[in-house]
C-alpha cells in the first residue's frame, strides 16, 4: 500500500464541469447505436426550437390544397416541401411545429411521472411494511388497467387538452417507475453504505435521496429515454384516434387520421408524420440502447 | 499414444496468455512451466490478477472470445492440446480434465435435479444406458459422503445445503474418472467447518482415484494440507515451484517470504511478531515493470542484475527434488533475516468494561400464515438469533466474536449498532443502556462514539461520492467540527492516519481498489473519535498480503487512539493473531468465551476444538488434530432444544444434551465454557495444536489421533 | 399451494372491486351528467328529472353503487344508448371477435419473437444479435397506426393483394384478419424478442452454463436443455402481460380497420358519450388484465424451481 505522504503535497483542483462534461460525451462515443440515436434526437429538439426561423409557412394558414410534394406555391414562390394537406396547409411545417407539441407535453409528462414515480418508489422500497403494501397495491391497480382503455376513458370523460393529457400520461405512467424504482431501492438499501448512513442517524430522506437514488440513475436514465418515446408514440396515437388535442393546432396522429381517407390518391399527406413519429422514437430507443450499453460496460 | 505412467499428465512448457481487448494485447500469463503426474497434486498459490484461473481456464481451453494462447504448449497425456478442434475438446472436458468450482450454487443448474445433471456425464461420455448412469450417480454420492443419495439425486440444487452441493459437484467432476482434476478455490465460499470435511474429501481422492490435481487458491494453509508440489505466481508469472515441505521451510523469492511473513500463524501473537505487509501495490497488467515484476515492491531489487532484462527460473542448487525460483538474487539473500522492521509493541493494558451485555435475546417473528399453523395455534415462529449473549469489552481492548453463518454474530452487531432492538437483555455502553434504542432515536455524541467498518469493500462506499465528500459528510454529521476549512483539515488527516494520499480527497470509490476503499471505510469509523468500533470481517474480502495491511493499520490506530475494536470474523488465525479476548458463538449462543490463549488452548468447548481443527495452517512447524463435523448447521428457526450444537458434537454425552441446556463452566475469572462435560475432562484434552520435529514427526503431545465423528456428511 | 392460489383470487376480487367503485365514480358520480348523457344534450331538465326518478338516480350514493354491482354481476349492463339495445348484446360478440384477433397475433408473435430472442441472446455481440436487436428496436419505433398505413398502402393500395378493411360484411374472410393481427405483431413482437434477449444472454454468462459446457456438453443441447428452461420464465411472465397491451393495441388497430371488435366499441362509445358500454367495457378490460397478471403469477411460481420448491 503507498506510503504515508508529506503534509505539504498541495491539493489538485477538481476537474472543472467542462472537462467532466466532455468525459460523459466521450463515453457515448463508445457506443454508435447511442451516438445515433442521440444525433437523431438532438436534430429534433433543435427543429422544434427553432420552428419558426426554420418552417417556411405558417402551420396553421390554408394555402393551396391537395399539392404534391416539391410544388411550388405560386403567391410567395416557396417550395412545398412535403405537399400540402387536403385543406392547403404545409405539411412540413405542420411537421416541424407538430415537433415542438410533442417535445414539450413528452417531456413534462415524462418528467412529472418520474417525481411522482421516485417518491413512491423509493418510499415503498425502503421503508416496506405499510408502505410498500398500500403504494404497491394501488399501482398494481392502475396497471391493471390496460394503458389505451384508461386514456380513453379519461380523456373522453374530463375532455381533451393539454393539462388533461399530460395528466393522464402521468397518472398511467408513474405505477410502472414506481415499480422499477422500488426494484431497485430493494436492491440497494442492502448495500453496506446505507447501512453506514443508517448507523450514523442519518434521516430517511437523506438516505432515500442522497445515497440511493443516484446510485439508480443507469437503469432510470434508460428508463426514461424509452418511456419518453413510448409517451411520443402515445400522444401520436390520441392524436390518431381523435383523442388529442383539439384542432387545428398540428399534431402529427390527428394529421394522419384527418387525411386518411385520401391516402390512395395523396399518401403523401400520411406518410410524413408516420415517419416523423417514427423517426424520433427510433431516435430515443437507440439513444436508450447506447446508454444502457455503456452502463453495462461501466 | 501409450499412457506411460511416467509421462506426465499435465505437462506445460513457456505458456503465455493474452486477452484481447480495445484497449491492446494484454498479457495475462507469462512464461509459465508446470507438470503433474499421476496422482500428483499441485497448488497454484496466488493473488488476485496473479494469472492462476486464467492457466486453469487454458487448461480447459475456455478463454472467452478475446482470451487466447499465444506462447508455449500445454501437452494433457503426452498430447498437445492447445490447438484441439472443438469436438476433440468437448470429449476431453468432463471425461479426461474435470474442474471444481468456487460457488457451488452458481455452478449447477437450478432448474434440473441433480440427478440429471449427473447422469449427464457417463450418458455423454460413454453411452451407457440410463439406468447404469443413475447407479453410477448414485455410487458416486455415496462415495463423495452424501447421505441419503436418493433424495439428493431428485432434489434441485437450492434444497440442500452449501457443503452438499460441493460434494455434488466434485461427484460430477469425477464420474467419467478423470485424469485431471482442476479446483478452483473450492472452499472459499464455504463455512469453516464445512471446508474441513471437503479438504479431506479431495485430499482422499488422489489415493482413491489416482487422479491428478491442480489445487487453485490463495491459502497457503490449505494448500499446505492437500498439496504435495506448489507453483507460487505472482502477476502471470511463475515465481516458485518445488514441494511443499522445500518451499514453506526453505523459499527462495521474496514475493513468497512476503505471502508467509503476510499471514499470521498459530505461533504468533501480535505484539512480539506483528504481520509485516508487502509494501507497494499489486501492477495492473498492463502496467508491469521490464525486467522482475516483483521489482518495485522487493526490499532486495538491484538495478541491472533484477532488471530490465527479463528474469527466468533457474533451478535451486543441492536440493534432491526440484526447487526453482525466479529470483536473480536468491543466492545473495539472506533468508534468515527477519522481515519488517522488527518491532515489538508493548501490550497494553486494558481499562475499564466499556461495553457490557448481559442476557441479551434478539428473536425475530416468523409469521405462519398457512391454514395449517393457524388451526393448530402455531401462527407465529421465533428465529432465536441471539439467545442470552453475555459477556464483556474493556477499554482498548480486542475483543473477537467467533462464529460460522447463522451464529448471529450480524444480528448482533445490528442490535449493537441500533439497526435493530434487543427482545430482551441490556446492554450498557459507557454507561447508558443502548438495547432498546434505535440509531435514529441515540444522541450524536453516542452515535459518533460507536461505529463499524464493513465487510464488503465494493458495497462499503456510495459509489456516486466522492472519498472526501463522504468523509465530510461523517466529520459535519457528528459535530465533529462545522467549519468548512477544519472539516477539510480533518479529512486530510484521517487520510493520513490510513496512509492514503490526500489527492485521494477528489476520487471516487470506483478508481479505487478493495484495499484502499477499505482504509476509507476505516477512516470514516474513526471520524468522529468512537470509543468503540465495531469491525464485522473487515479483511476478509481482501487479497492476502492487503489483509495484512489492512489489518496493522487497524491495530495500529486502536493502539493509539485506544478504541475497543470488537472483531467479528470466522478466521481464527487473524483472532487468534490480533484478539485479547474471544467470544465463540453457535446458533445464536455463546459457546465459549477467555483470553486468547485460553480458548486456544485446552480446556475447550467441543466446537471450538472444531473450529481450531478446521484452521488452515501454513506453519509446517505445527500440526492439528482432524476433528471433522458431520451434518449441517441446524436451521436458525428450529434451533434444538437443550444444547444447540448436540447434533453434531463428537463428544457429545447423551440424552442430556438433547434435552437440557448446558451449564456454564468457569475454568478461570475470564474463562467461561457452556457444556455438560464436566471441567476435569474437558481440562483432560489434548491440545489441537501441536509442534512437529523437522523430519515431520510430531515432537509435541501425543501423535495424531484423528478424533472424527461418525461418518462425515458434510 | 392452494393457499397462494386463494390469495391470488382474493386479490382479484378484490382489485375488480377497487376498480369498479373507481368506475362508477368516474362515470356516474352526477346522475344529472348520467341522465344528460343517456337522453342527450338536448333534453330539457325535466326530461332528465322524470328519467332519474324511472330509473333510481336520485337514491343515495352507495345504494345506486350496490344496485350497479349487482346488476354487473348478473350480466345486466344496462342498454346502449347508441344503439338502443342491451349492452350484454353487443359486448359479448364484440368480444369474441378480438379474441380471435387476439389468439391470432398471440400464435404468430410469440413463436417469432421467442425464436428471435433466443437467436439473439445465444451469441451476445454477434452479427446475428445486432442484426435482430436494431430490427426490434426499428419495429417498436413504430407506432400501430403507422405500420397499420404502411401495411395498407403496400398490400392493399400498391399491390392489392388484401382488403383493406376488415368488417367481415360477407361473413368471415380470413383474408381480412392478416393485416390487422401482422400490424400488431409488427409492433408487439419487439418488446417481447428484447426481454428474451436479455434473459438468454444472462443466462448464457451464468456459471452453471460454463459448467455445462466444461462438462463436454454438446452446444445443442447446452441451449436446448441447460439454458433455455432458465431463460424462458422471464419472458413467460412478458407474454402474459403483452395480452394487457393487446388489449390496448386493439383500440386503434380495429378503428384504422373497421373491425368489428371491443376496441372499436369502446372507442366510439367513448367518442359518444355510450355511457354505459363504457363501463362494461373497462370492466371486462380491466378483468381480463388481472385475469392474465394473475395467471403469470402462478405460472411464473410453477415454472421457477426456486420457488415451486421451497
Amino acid at each position: 500500500m503507498a506510503a504515508s505522504t508529506e503534509a505539504a503535497v498541495p491539493l489538485p483542483r477538481r476537474q472543472s464541469g467542462m472537462v467532466r462534461f466532455a468525459k460523459a460525451v466521450a463515453l457515448l462515443r463508445e457506443s454508435p447505436v447511442g451516438m445515433v440515436g442521440a444525433g437523431i434526437v438532438i436534430a429534433w429538439a433543435l427543429a422544434a426550437i427553432l420552428a419558426p426561423l426554420i418552417s417556411p409557412f405558417d402551420p396553421n394558414s390554408t394555402i393551396l390544397p391537395f399539392q404534391k410534394p416539391g410544388a411550388i406555391d405560386p403567391t410567395t414562390g416557396k417550395v412545398f416541401w412535403l405537399g400540402t394537406d387536403k385543406i392547403g396547409r404545409d405539411i412540413l411545417s405542420r411537421i416541424i411545429y407538430g415537433g415542438r407539441r410533442v417535445l414539450i407535453y413528452g417531456p413534462i409528462a415524462t418528467f412529472c411521472a418520474y417525481a411522482v414515480g421516485i417518491v413512491m418508489g423509493l418510499a415503498a422500497g425502503y421503508f416496506r411494511g405499510w408502505w410498500d403494501s398500500i403504494l404497491s397495491r394501488v399501482s398494481d391497480i392502475v396497471l391493471s388497467f390496460p394503458i389505451f382503455v384508461l386514456y380513453v376513458i379519461v380523456i373522453s370523460t374530463f375532455g381533451a387538452s393539454g393539462l388533461n393529457i399530460v395528466l393522464a400520461i402521468i397518472f398511467a405512467s408513474a405505477p410502472g417507475i414506481m415499480r422499477i424504482v422500488r426494484g431497485l431501492t430493494l436492491d440497494l438499501r442492502n448495500r453496506d453504505y446505507v447501512a453506514a448512513a443508517q448507523t450514523r442517524g442519518e434521516s430517511p430522506f437523506y438516505i432515500m435521496f442522497v445515497e440511493i437514488l443516484p446510485n439508480a440513475r443507469g437503469p432510470l436514465i434508460v428508463d426514461a429515454c424509452l418511456r419518453l418515446g413510448y409517451v411520443t408514440i402515445t400522444i401520436g396515437t390520441l392524436g390518431f384516434l381523435g383523442l388529442g388535442l383539439p384542432p387545428p393546432d398540428p399534431d402529427w396522429g390527428g394529421m394522419v387520421n384527418e387525411n386518411r381517407a385520401l391516402a390512395p390518391a395523396f399518401p403523401h399527406m400520411i406518410v410524413y408524420p408516420c415517419l416523423a413519429i417514427s423517426s424520433l422514437v427510433l431516435g430515443l430507443n437507440l439513444l436508450a440502447d447506447g446508454l444502457r450499453e455503456i452502463s453495462i460496460r461501466d | 499414444m501409450p499412457d506411460d505412467a511416467r509421462t506426465p499428465v499435465l505437462e506445460i512448457e513457456n505458456l503465455c496468455i493474452s486477452y484481447f481487448t480495445r484497449a491492446g494485447e494484454i498479457p495475462a500469463v507469462v512464461d509459465f512451466n508446470l507438470t503433474v503426474h499421476a496422482g500428483e497434486s499441485v497448488g497454484l498459490v496466488g493473488e488476485s490478477g496473479c494469472g492462476k484461473s486464467t492457466v486453469a481456464m487454458a487448461i480447459m481451453r475456455y478463454l472467452g472470445s478475446n482470451g487466447g494462447i499465444v506462447g508455449g504448449s500445454i501437452k494433457f497425456k503426452g498430447r498437445d492440446i492447445t490447438h484441439l478442434s472443438d469436438e476433440e475438446l468437448r470429449k476431453m472436458r468432463g471425461s479426461e480434465v474435470a474442474m471444481i468450482y468456487q460457488e457451488p450454487m452458481a455452478a449447477l443448474n437450478p432448474s434440473l435435479t441433480i440427478g440429471a445433471q449427473l447422469m449427464e456425464v457417463p450418458l455423454i461420455h460413454e453411452g451407457v444406458s440410463e439406468q447404469e448412469a443413475y447407479d453410477r450417480s448414485r455410487q458416486m454420492l455415496s462415495d463423495v459422503n452424501l447421505p441419503d443419495a436418493d433424495r439428493v439425486m431428485a432434489a434441485y440444487p437450492h434444497q440442500i445445503s452449501g457443503g452438499q452441493q460441493q460434494r455434488v459437484v466434485i461427484a460430477m467432476a469425477l464420474l467419467s474418472k478423470p485424469a485431471l482434476l482442476l479446483l478452483d478455490e473450492p472452499t472459499t465460499a464455504l463455512d469453516v467447518t464445512v471446508e474441513a470435511g471437503i479438504i479431506e474429501l479431495i485430499a482422499e481422492i488422489a489415493q482413491k482415484f489416482g487422479t491428478a490435481q491442480v489445487f487453485i487458491s490463495h491459502n497457503l494453509g490449505l494448500v499446505r494440507e492437500t498439496c504435495d508440489r506448489i507453483c507460487v505466481m505472482y502477476s502471470g508469472e511463475a515465481v516458485e515451484t518445488g514441494t511443499i515441505g522445500d518451499v514453506f521451510t526453505k523459499m527462495r523469492h521474496p514475493y513468497t517470504r512476503g505471502l508467509f511473513g503476510a499471514i499470521p500463524l498459530p505461533s504468533a501473537n501480535k505484539n512480539d511478531r506483528p504481520l509485516v505487509a508487502i509494501p507497494g501495490q499489486l501492477p495492473l497488467p498492463h502496467q508491469r515493470p521490464e525486467g522482475c515484476n516483483f521489482g518495485p515492491r522487493c526490499e532486495y531489487f538491484q538495478d541491472g542484475v533484477c532488471g530490465p532484462q527479463a528474469i527466468a527460473m533457474r533451478d535451486v542448487p543441492g536440493e534432491p527434488r526440484p526447487h526453482q525460483s525466479r529470483c536473480a538474487r536468491f543466492e545473495q539473500i539472506d533468508w534468515d533475516a527477519p522481515l519488517g522492521a522488527g518491532q515489538v509493541n508493548e501490550p497494553i493494558e486494558p481499562g475499564e468494561p466499556v461495553l457490557v451485555v448481559d442476557g441479551m435475546r434478539k428473536y425475530y417473528e416468523l409469521y405462519d400464515r398457512s391454514v395449517k399453523a393457524m388451526l393448530s395455534g402455531e401462527g407465529v415462529k421465533y428465529v432465536k438469533a441471539n439467545e442470552t449473549l453475555s459477556f464483556d469489552a474493556r477499554k482498548a481492548e480486542i475483543v473477537a466474536i467467533v462464529g460460522e453463518s447463522g451464529c448471529g454474530k450480524s444480528t448482533f452487531a445490528k442490535v449493537l449498532m441500533g439497526l435493530e432492538t434487543a427482545t430482551e437483555g441490556t446492554i450498557t455502553f459507557n454507561g447508558d443502556e443502548i438495547e432498546s434504542t434505535e440509531v435514529q432515536q441515540r444522541p450524536r455524541e453516542q452515535v459518533a462514539s460507536l461505529q463499524m467498518v464493513f465487510q464488503n469493500p465494493n458495497d462499503t462506499l456510495n459509489p456516486s461520492m466522492t472519498v472526501g465528500g463522504q468523509i465530510s459528510r461523517v466529520i459535519r454529521k457528528f459535530g465533529v467540527e462545522s467549519d468548512p476549512d477544519k472539516v477539510h483539515d480533518r479529512v486530510m488527516r484521517l487520510l493520513d492516519m490510513v496512509k492514503l494520499p490526500r489527492d485521494f480527497y477528489f476520487r471516487r470509490p470506483r478508481q479505487l481498489s478493495g484495499g484502499q476503499k477499505q482504509r476509507v471505510g476505516v477512516a470514516r469509523a474513526f471520524a468522529g473519535n468512537p470509543a468503540m468500533v465495531i469491525a464485522d470481517e473487515p479483511v476478509s474480502a481482501l487479497d492476502v498480503s492487503v489483509q495484512a495491511a489492512v489489518t496493522e493499520l487497524l491495530m495500529e490506530i486502536q493502539r493509539e487512539h485506544g478504541t475497543t475494536l470488537l472483531f467479528i470474523s470466522h478466521d481464527l488465525s487473524v483472532v487468534r493473531y490480533l484478539a485479547d479476548r474471544i467470544v465463540v458463538m453457535y446458533l445464536g449462543q455463546i459457546m465459549e468465551q477467555g483470553t486468547t490463549e485460553e480458548v486456544f488452548s485446552p480446556p475447550y468447548h467441543p466446537y471450538t476444538e472444531a473450529l481450531l481443527s478446521a484452521v488452515p495452517i501454513a506453519d509446517t512447524s505445527v500440526d492439528k488434530r482432524k476433528i471433522v463435523l458431520e451434518g449441517n448447521l441446524p436451521s436458525v428457526v428450529n434451533p434444538p432444544v437443550g444444547c444447540p450444537f448436540h447434533t453434531r458434537c463428537p463428544r457429545k454425552l447423551g440424552a442430556i444434551c438433547e434435552a437440557e441446556r448446558p451449564p456454564v463452566l468457569v475454568d478461570s475469572d475470564t474463562h467461561r465454557i457452556a457444556c455438560h462435560i464436566p471441567l476435569e475432562s474437558l481440562q483432560a484434552v489434548e491440545p489441537v495444536f501441536f509442534s512437529v520435529a523437522e523430519n515431520g514427526s510430531p515432537a509435541g503431545p501425543a501423535a495424531g489421533s484423528a478424533t472424527t465423528g461418525s461418518a462425515a456428511g458434510e | 399451494m392452494v393457499i397462494f392460489l386463494a390469495k391470488r383470487m382474493g386479490y382479484l376480487v378484490f382489485t375488480m372491486l377497487v376498480v369498479s367503485i373507481l368506475v362508477f365514480l368516474v362515470l356516474e358520480l352526477d346522475p344529472g351528467n348520467v341522465a344528460q348523457k343517456v337522453l342527450g344534450p338536448y333534453s330539457n331538465e325535466e326530461q332528465r328529472q322524470l328519467w332519474m326518478e324511472a330509473n333510481g338516480y336520485l337514491d343515495p350514493l352507495p345504494v345506486r353503487y350496490a344496485r350497479w354491482l349487482g346488476d354487473f354481476m348478473v350480466g345486466d349492463f344496462g342498454m346502449s344508448t347508441r344503439f338502443k339495445v342491451p349492452v350484454s348484446e353487443i359486448l359479448l360478440p364484440r368480444l369474441g371477435n378480438t379474441a380471435l384477433l387476439g389468439l391470432g397475433v398471440l400464435l404468430v408473435m410469440v413463436p417469432l419473437a421467442l425464436l428471435l430472442g433466443v437467436l439473439s441472446g445465444m451469441k451476445e455481440g454477434s452479427v446475428q444479435d445486432r442484426t435482430i436487436s436494431v430490427f426490434s428496436i426499428a419495429t417498436t419505433s413504430v407506432p400501430e397506426f403507422a405500420s397499420g398505413v404502411f401495411l395498407v398502402g403496400i398490400f392493399v393500395l400498391w399491390l392489392k393483394w388484401l382488403p383493406g378493411v376488415s368488417n367481415m360484411v360477407g361473413g368471415f374472410d380470413i383474408a381480412q384478419m392478416v393485416l390487422p393481427v401482422a400490424a400488431l405483431v409488427m409492433y408487439g413482437f419487439g418488446y417481447i424478442t428484447r426481454m428474451t434477449r436479455a434473459s438468454m444472454a444472462e443466462v448464457m454468462q451464468t456459471h452453471y452454463i460454463r459448467t455445462a459446457v466444461l462438462k463436454g456438453v454438446p452446444q445443442r443441447q447446452v441451449i436446448l436443455k441447460h439454458a433455455l428452461r432458465n431463460a424462458l420464465i422471464a419472458p413467460f411472465t412478458v407474454i402474459m402481460l403483452q395480452i394487457n397491451w393487446l388489449l390496448s393495441g386493439v383500440i386503434v388497430i380495429e378503428y384504422l380497420f373497421a373491425y368489428k371488435g371491443f376496441g372499436s366499441l369502446l372507442l366510439e362509445a367513448a367518442l359518444n358519450k355510450d355511457i354505459f358500454v363504457i363501463e362494461a367495457c373497462t370492466m371486462v378490460a380491466v378483468l381480463v388484465a388481472v385475469g392474465t397478471q394473475t395467471l403469470a403469477d402462478i405460472g411464473y411460481m410453477y415454472l421457477n424451481p426456486r420457488i415451486r420448491f421451497s
